[in-house]
């Protein structure tokens, strides 16, 4: 060994790190897979010994193959390997900037058990007698669901928050037209702070949408709710708390205003994760509600679908429940398609099994007590962030008052000082590694921005996020161009986000690219 | 002049107002006048217009480098264009230092017929000097003034330049008025003076002619969103279906209720008061004392609209329906009132305000309306009489 003895790297004059991570995204000007593909290329997946070969008979054969890309495994896997390091997660990232979206770690241990292949190999067309175990953990997960929202029924056939609340409206429609009062009831009001598909499902079902601003205060309006409930109410649609974090503490006297009125009060939990095991939507009085399975309950957010929701409803609602739902006579489970006022199927088969399969196994690993944690470290988080932020110069959290389990935040303070708009700030975040979320549109809290540090990220996570916004906030009082210009070192330098309202330019399949693009 | 796809270069007029946003640092509410400018660059402001209009450029060069531009000497657009790269060809020059709206509108008429886009930096009062030079040809705005309430606006510098270079490419040739491929948009201002007092005072000045990327345009201060919600003809195509036989509808002025008459294919007017009954047109740009007449003895209502970012309904830009107009129309009808959820969103929560100068009057209309917000949207909003909102 050479060098000197008693020498010591601590002597050594090695230059200290920077306060904030150097991050850097990796850029590979990754081809899309098609592209790569070559004629004759191909992996090779050995088959099970032993196991003779099916023939498959004539009439099931593809007249010619599908035109999938051509590649070796080795091309393959290094494809995704580069897309997952031009991507920015919760596995690798301190997610807590995506607001409304509740970004939590969803424990590896539950992949396990939906790549088992006693759940991956299942088909949705096997014979009951043979899918019993499934059939018990979504009937088992109704149950969990009906206990956290006090609700009767439930069902776990919507891929998606939003097919939840579709199938919540389809319920509400059905339910006043059994009444014979349909036709009269043909307005669904909602709050301009609830999430943004209520309205949309309201619309798209035939409502006309009504909707209430916040006051002075940030709380929906309640006058304005007396003054739109009436004989044409089906409903009203709300989160609570809001996008901004704010519990509204009213909400028993907005059910009963509305059910004064003769309509429904549905529920939209987007925004659970503070208050589970605290409140439930049954003891205010709602006749629905909804849950985001890739929200509050861990399963993976899939960028639209197939994610997971579920849609409770009290009893006098669980006839119109889409179906078929799973029963159970004490002995075996089943399925019962023979329910004559159901809303029909928001999709085929069961649900998207995988993802009850993780919430199941979420639940059941916490219990009661666990999710009760859960939702008081979630709000512990959110207001220990806060009280970060709200010490940054130029941050401010619009309204007074305690918040839940996120924050609707404004940089209207620095934008004033240094022109700065909050888009350029959450840009500029990217750079160290972290995103950022402004607000659904319009803008109600000028230059906003929405945090939601849920119960899985640590203390030092939270002081990490809040550096890197003060950082970005000291940058733009120096030098808003350099914050303009980001960002410097991420995968995609800038994206016009116009392109995303011009229908000639999506392709969300490469058929549709082939077709727009390249003809 | 070049016609976009006669073969001829893309030619488009640079105007910049150099001190347009000095006054915004500095807590002055705006930059009109040039003792307020003094004051502003005294506290240390720094001019970002000319930069401002420069990322334009930078960005319409970069997607149509052969675009010609024409321009003022100086800082009204020239140094802006060559800090882009570009090789401006001059129409005009400024006589005075430091230069003023004037001039702003002077450079207007010196290049409105000379080329097919215009393209200037300011804020909302940048906007009325471009509206004062009339211009023949689509204008958009590159938002770099304090107020920025004014419809004409892109919603950052770099996507006005997009706007540009992709209007270059759209805009279908030959059409004889110029109009297609553009939207109309408002053009808002506040008296700042008024403004600095506590008083707020917006007033609907005219509209220009956009590049129709709605998208892309600011259109309210609140919300430099590229994905802003809610459209004059959404609200418009409801405002319609509502419509009943035999009704009388008073359209109060503004984009919004120009969009019900465009609808129903009549001369409505921008700025006046019309009235219209079975989907036709009774009288246009009427007086007051010719609605009394109008809305007497059957069921009229009045469709009006929230002029400005203050909330304005009644009082502001429509005085033609008047104390005792009003008053007669809520006798045998109603009020509708049109604004997208983006307006409302800007009052903050402080309500729509009434100000016809009498009490009574507007205490007719007090209380909460539906507002209507698009097609089969709403939203359920209070109206106060500004004398209470804002006791002297």
């Amino acid at each position: 060994m050479s060098g000197h003895a008693g020498e010591s790297f601590a002597e050594l004059p090695v230059a200290p790190k920077p306060a904030l991570r150097r991050f850097h995204q990796a850029r590979w000007d990754e081809p899309i897979i098609f592209e790569q593909s070559r004629p004759g290329r191909r992996g090779i997946a050995v088959p099970a010994a032993g196991v003779p070969p099916v023939e498959l008979p004539d009439a099931v054969r593809r007249a010619e193959p599908p035109k999938l890309p051509e590649m070796s495994q080795l091309h393959v896997l290094r494809h995704y390997v580069r897309l997952s390091q031009e991507n920015l997660g919760v596995d690798q990232a301190i997610a807590v900037g995506q607001g409304t979206c509740t970004m939590k770690y969803s424990p590896k241990v539950n992949d396990r058990f939906v790549t088992d292949p006693r759940i991956a190999e299942l088909h949705p067309l096997q014979p009951e007698d043979t899918v019993q175990g499934v059939l018990e953990i979504y009937w088992r997960l109704e149950r969990m669901f009906a206990e956290i929202s006090g609700m009767h029924r439930v069902s776990l056939q919507p891929a998606s928050g939003s097919a939840a609340i579709y199938a919540n409206i389809a319920m509400i429609r059905a339910y006043h037209a059994s009444r014979g009062d349909g036709e009269r009831r043909d307005q669904v009001i909602t709050t301009m702070f609830s999430h943004p598909s209520n309205a949309a499902c309201a619309k798209v079902a035939g409502y006309e949408v009504i909707t209430l601003m916040p006051d002075e205060n940030g709380y929906p309006d309640i006058e304005a709710l007396r003054a739109a409930a009436g004989p044409r109410t089906a409903a009203l649609m709300i989160t609570n708390p809001e996008d901004t974090g704010i519990f509204n503490p009213r909400i028993e006297e907005f059910v009963r205003i509305v059910h004064e009125a003769g309509g429904l009060a549905c529920y939209d939990q987007a925004n659970a994760n503070g208050l589970l095991g605290v409140t439930r939507a049954a003891d205010a009085g709602f006749d629905l509600c909804h849950f985001n399975l890739h929200k509050t309950f861990s399963t993976p957010h899939m960028c639209g679908g197939p994610a997971g929701g579920a849609s409770c409803v009290s009893e006098a609602l669980a006839p119109f429940l889409p179906g078929p739902t799973v029963e159970f006579d004490g002995e075996k489970y089943h399925l019962d398609a023979d329910r004559p006022l159901s809303v029909g199927k928001t999709r085929p088969f069961l649900g998207v099994t995988p993802n009850v399969v993780r919430a199941y196994a979420w639940i059941a690993a916490l219990g009661a007590q666990g999710l009760r944690e859960v939702a008081e470290t979630a709000v512990l988080n959110n207001n220990y962030l806060m009280h970060k932020i709200l010490q940054i110069p130029g941050a401010s959290a619009h309204w007074p008052g305690g918040r839940v389990e996120q924050v609707r935040y404004s940089w209207q303070g620095l934008f004033e000082e240094t022109g700065v708009h909050s888009e350029e700030i959450g840009v500029r975040a990217a750079d160290f590694g972290v995103h950022y979320w402004t607000s659904h549109h319009p803008y109600l809290v000028p230059e906003p921005f929405t945090l939601e540090p849920t119960e899985s990220y640590s203390q030092e996570d939270l002081d990490e996020y809040a550096a890197i916004l003060a950082h970005v906030a000291d940058e733009a009082r120096r030098d808003p161009d350099l914050v303009r210009g980001a960002p410097y070192n991420q995968t995609i330098h800038k994206i016009d986000p116009t392109s995303l309202e011009d229908p000639k330019q999506w392709s969300p399949t490469w058929r549709a690219y082939t077709r727009k693009h390249l003809a | 002049m070049t016609v976009p796809g006669d073969g001829g270069a893309f030619t488009v007029g640079l105007v910049v107002n150099p001190v347009a946003g000095v006054g915004g640092p500095a807590g002055l509410k705006g930059s009109d006048g040039a003792e307020i400018q003094r004051r502003a660059l005294a506290a240390g402001a720094s001019p970002r217009a000319g930069g401002r209009a420069a990322q334009a450029v930078l960005a319409l060069l970069a997607r149509r480098p052969e675009t010609r531009i024409l321009t003022v000497a100086g800082p009204m657009g020239e140094d802006s264009a060559r800090a882009a790269g570009a090789v401006p060809e001059l129409v005009w020059s400024v006589p005075r230092d430091p230069s003023s709206g004037a001039d702003t509108t002077a450079a207007v008429e010196a290049m409105r017929d000379a080329v097919d886009l215009l393209l200037f930096a300011g804020g909302d009062g940048t906007a009325r000097d471009v509206l004062d030079g009339s211009p023949s040809c689509p204008v958009l705005g590159v938002p770099a003034g304090v107020k920025v309430y004014s419809g004409c606006f892109a919603v950052s510098p770099a996507t006005a330049g997009v706007m540009a270079a992709e209007f270059a490419r759209d805009a279908p040739a030959g059409v004889e008025d110029g109009t297609a491929g553009t939207i109309e948009a408002e053009v808002v201002d506040l008296d700042e003076e008024a403004y600095r007092r506590g008083a707020v005072s917006p007033r609907l000045y005219g509209t220009l002619r956009v590049p129709a990327a709605r998208a892309r345009l600011s259109g309210r201060k609140v919300g430099s969103s590229s994905t802003a919600p809610g459209s004059a003809e959404g609200v418009a195509a409801e405002v319609v279906a509502r419509m009943r036989p035999g009704v009388r509808y008073v359209l109060g002025p503004g984009a919004t209720t120009m969009a019900v008459g465009r609808l129903l294919g009549l001369a409505t007017t921008l700025l006046g008061v019309d009235v219209i009954q079975d989907g036709g047109l009774v009288a246009a740009d009427v007086a007051e004392r010719d609605l009394l007449n109008l809305v007497d003895g059957r069921e009229t209502h009045a469709v009006v609209s929230v002029i400005g970012g203050q909330g304005f309904v009644l009082g502001r830009g429509n005085q033609q329906i008047s104390p005792a107009v009003l008053k007669k129309i809520v006798a045998s009808g109603g009020l509708l009132v049109l604004a997208t959820q983006q307006k409302l969103a800007g009052l903050n929560g402080r309500p729509l305000l009434a100000d016809t100068g009498d009490p009574e009057a507007d205490a007719l209309v007090e209380g909460y309306v539906p507002v209507i917000t698009g097609h089969r949207e709403s939203a359920l909003y209070r109206i106060r009489s500004a004398i209470e909102e804002f006791p002297a």
